[in-house]
């Protein structure tokens, strides 16, 4: 049996979806599930949570790369069977976790995570950051304007220690999108980090032709720079095209999304902007976006030093500054942004004052503000 | 042995935080195309740029998503990922697993892929990174035939479902987000697998405000566990938190300072409902947002109400094209009920797409449609009689869209008839 070629159709099956859900849960679980009465994180990384049976569940949550090998899959099972009974769930924040029912199970968890080298750091629990999610970037994708699990490599070995200590004011979500597509939903963090382009894209007309259809393509640009064009293609041919009105173009790449003749990454032209300030929760204060603190720092691989530094310097600066359970965004709010602004030490320019659409909204029309050395 | 010199790759070997390239390394042993993914990502990482051909339409027989086609732009340079597909996997709800599940996928993808995977894509499904078209038949067959599983969506259709863990490990879910998950991507298989949308379509469901998958930043349809009646207290385990017993906001900081009941859980309730008088916590529950800060703080004293069921918001998504959005409320409480299969849910989500398929235009999310006719119009769709929960403020504009019905006599009127009382 199996699939053959010759009758693609013989025996097909589809639209079965996922298995239950159920099957996959461990014992404690299966046992509790509703009954929760609360939970406590013990130390970072292990939390515990009580049933009103009396039961405990201890979790221990591992970070993980999110880009992970089957080697890698198959030694977390590994781990599964000798502590879990063969159970283990993931995060939607791409850690690992492992539960067990009894905290004598917690301490051989714990020591056999610890022997097998950097592979599977505990913590991602309470005041800390949290493991970043994070999109493709060059491992995959077609749009980025940097890489993915290279930067998110190189930040988090330099805030590690955040991730595996709870020393922050309250916790502290780190994401990256490797272009504006944002397929990481990058946009409610409270440090985010972007990929963005500078160049407006370049038309390829020897391939406009068989690649796109033109009126897509226009209709694509939000702003009306993409217009119908005669041009001239490598054999001498005129071909109908497009052209860009540069002076227009915000560099938002929808464009080559449609039609991909018009390529718009460059070396020197994309890098990294970061955002910061957004949460998705509801507790205290609303659910906010994140705003675009620094609008543009190089791709330097390997290790992408200005963009480690940038948000190491607002991470120590929030830690040293902000209130216990205020998120980066509640802290900005209440000091101000022209605090924000002040105590990070992050240049205002003008790119730094939104000039899209719904901008006005985010103007000063009060004379309620904080005179800082902005204030010449 | 390594195919290609990786000196830049090389460099994210060391560190603390767990290396892709080490792990990609050790994949390469038995899954030689992983050097030429080391191959092509050092060429990256020295161009600065991405080298993957735009798009590529492949698939499988009788669905339009689930896998997205990738070609290298190299590939001479680096055969093994000359064709480089991704195929989505529809991820158990709550992304419980058994080993057993986990070791069967392995394998499969051993067997027709690259051996390497995100755990998990950003929406939800595990992804499986890497193979060639000629694969994806017969993968397809033993994944349906052997592993009982099924593809995710992608493409203009209804994305793989996505919750949080609910019921099964947290106190707070005011409803088992996992079950209804399962359910509906069930019940929308062929929603999700055959593309028949504007665009995109995403179904978020969370258990409680808190929002630990981010459904009101980033679902067309989010669903928010709530509740209407009192925040249970257990005054005695408040005296706990405040006599130091119990470590406040379930242990969150290593080293925290002392409760303070007034500055950390009063103060910062906003709307500041809640007060001690004496020994005892009162909360004005009528004041009450249910925003989870108390409840966050002191996990063992205080807990949702048991009059439990959802908010419903729709129309969030993230700045591709327009800006970012997130989502609105439109139904304040609805009961999520499993033992008629979730139907006032569904009735909601099918009044949604039935309007939105014959309104909304060619990539236009629902946010974006909402925006385009405006909030009174999506509500007078859905049927819901507007009230002020559905705005923050009131309009500071006047200028309201009267209809015709609406004014005495109507929009009809003489203008000779007008002239003969107001002259020119």
């Amino acid at each position: 049996m199996g699939y053959d070629p010759a009758n693609p159709m013989a025996d097909r099956i589809t639209d079965i979806g996922p298995p239950h859900f159920e099957q996959f849960y461990p014992q404690v679980i299966k046992e509790n599930k509703g009954k929760w009465l609360y939970h406590e994180i013990l130390q970072p990384g292990v939390l515990v949570h009580v049933s009103e049976t009396g039961a405990e569940c201890y979790t221990v949550r591992v970070g993980s790369a999110r880009l992970i090998s089957i080697e890698q899959i198959r030694e977390l099972c590994d781990i599964a069977d000798a502590h879990c009974d063969g159970c283990l769930r993931f995060t939607t924040r791409n850690n690992v976790e492992f539960m067990v029912d009894s905290k004598d199970k917690v301490q051989p968890l714990l020591d056999d995570l610890a022997s097998r080298g950097n592979k599977f750091p505990v913590g991602g629990t309470g005041a800390c950051v949290s493991n970043c999610v994070h999109t493709q970037g060059w491992i995959h994708c077609h749009t980025p304007a940097t890489d993915a699990s290279g930067v998110v490599k190189a930040v988090m070995d330099e805030i590690f220690d955040h991730f595996v200590n709870m020393d922050l004011p309250a916790k502290v979500k780190l994401a990256l999108a490797c272009c504006l597509n944002m397929c990481g939903a990058v946009h409610c963090s409270d440090i985010a980090i972007l990929g963005v382009h500078r160049k407006p894209p370049m038309i390829d007309h020897d391939a406009i032709t068989g690649l796109c259809e033109l009126p897509l393509a226009i209709a694509s640009c939000p702003l009306g720079a993409v217009k119908p064009a005669k041009a001239t293609n490598a054999k001498g041919e005129e071909v109908k095209s497009v052209t860009v009105n540069n002076d227009r173009c915000m560099f938002c790449g929808n464009c080559y999304t449609m039609c991909p003749a018009m390529p718009l990454a460059d070396p020197d032209g994309d890098g990294i902007a970061i955002l910061v300030g957004g949460k998705v929760s509801n507790a205290k204060s609303n659910p906010t976006f994140s705003k675009m603190v620094i609008p543009f720092l190089p791709n330097t691989p390997p290790r992408w030093p200005e963009t480690v530094e940038a948000i190491k310097n607002i991470l120590e600066v929030y830690a040293k500054d902000a209130n216990q359970y205020e998120r980066i965004g509640e802290w900005a709010e209440r000091i101000g942004w022209e605090m924000f602004f002040e105590t990070t030490g992050i240049p205002f320019t003008m790119k730094s004052i939104d000039d899209y659409r719904l901008a006005y909204d985010t103007w000063r029309t009060t004379t309620n503000f904080k005179f800082t050395s902005h204030c010449k | 042995m390594p195919k290609h010199d990786t000196p830049l790759m090389d460099e994210l070997e060391s560190g603390p935080w767990p290396s892709f390239v080490t792990d990609l390394k050790r994949q390469a042993e038995t899954k030689p195309e992983c050097w030429d993914i080391l191959g092509q990502m050092e060429l990256s990482f020295k161009d600065r740029i991405t080298h993957w051909k735009h798009g590529g339409i492949v698939g499988v027989f009788g669905y339009g998503g689930g896998i997205v086609g990738r070609y290298s732009d190299s590939p001479k340079q680096f055969p093994g990922v000359a064709h480089f597909h991704t195929v989505r996997i529809n991820q158990p709800s709550s992304k419980f697993y058994s080993t057993a599940k986990l070791r069967a996928i392995c394998d499969l993808w051993e067997k027709y892929g690259s051996g390497m995977t995100n755990m998990h894509g950003s929406t939800g499904d595990m992804i499986l990174l890497g193979t060639r078209t000629e694969n994806l038949e017969p993968l397809f067959y033993d994944l349906t035939h052997d592993l009982n599983q099924d593809l995710g969506g992608s493409g203009s259709n209804l994305r793989t479902p996505a919750c949080c863990l609910g019921t099964a490990r947290c106190e707070w879910a005011c409803y088992d987000t996992a079950s209804i998950c399962h359910h509906l991507t069930m019940h929308y298989q062929d929603e999700i697998h055959r593309p028949a949308f504007p665009y995109k379509f995403k179904f978020k469901f969370s258990g409680c405000p808190n929002d630990c998958v981010a459904s009101i930043a980033r679902s067309d349809f989010s669903v928010i566990g709530t509740w209407k009646d009192d925040i249970r207290i257990d005054q005695a385990a408040v005296q706990g938190y405040i006599k130091g017993e119990y470590k406040p906001n379930g242990g969150a900081r290593t080293e925290s300072k002392a409760f303070d009941m007034e500055a950390d859980v009063l103060a910062l309730c906003p709307t500041k409902c809640m007060r001690m008088k004496g020994d005892e916590l009162q909360i004005d529950n009528s004041n009450c947002t249910r925003c989870m800060h108390c409840i966050n703080m002191m996990p063992r004293a205080l807990r949702p109400g048991k009059q439990q069921g959802a908010t419903i918001l729709c129309g969030a998504k993230a700045p591709i094209l327009y800006g970012a959005q997130l989502a609105t409320m439109i139904i304040p409480f609805i009961e999520i009920n499993p033992d008629n299969e979730y139907e006032e849910v569904i009735e909601v989500i099918e009044t949604i797409w039935d309007w939105w398929m014959e309104n909304g235009k060619n990539r236009e999310r629902l946010g974006e449609t909402m925006q385009r006719v405006g909030l009174p119009t999506f509500l007078k769709v859905m049927d819901v009689t507007p009230i002020p929960q559905h705005i923050k403020i009131p309009r500071e504009n006047p200028y309201v869209f009267w209809s015709d019905e609406e004014v005495p006599g109507g929009f009809e009127r003489d203008i000779r008839e007008f002239r003969k009382r107001h002259a020119q």
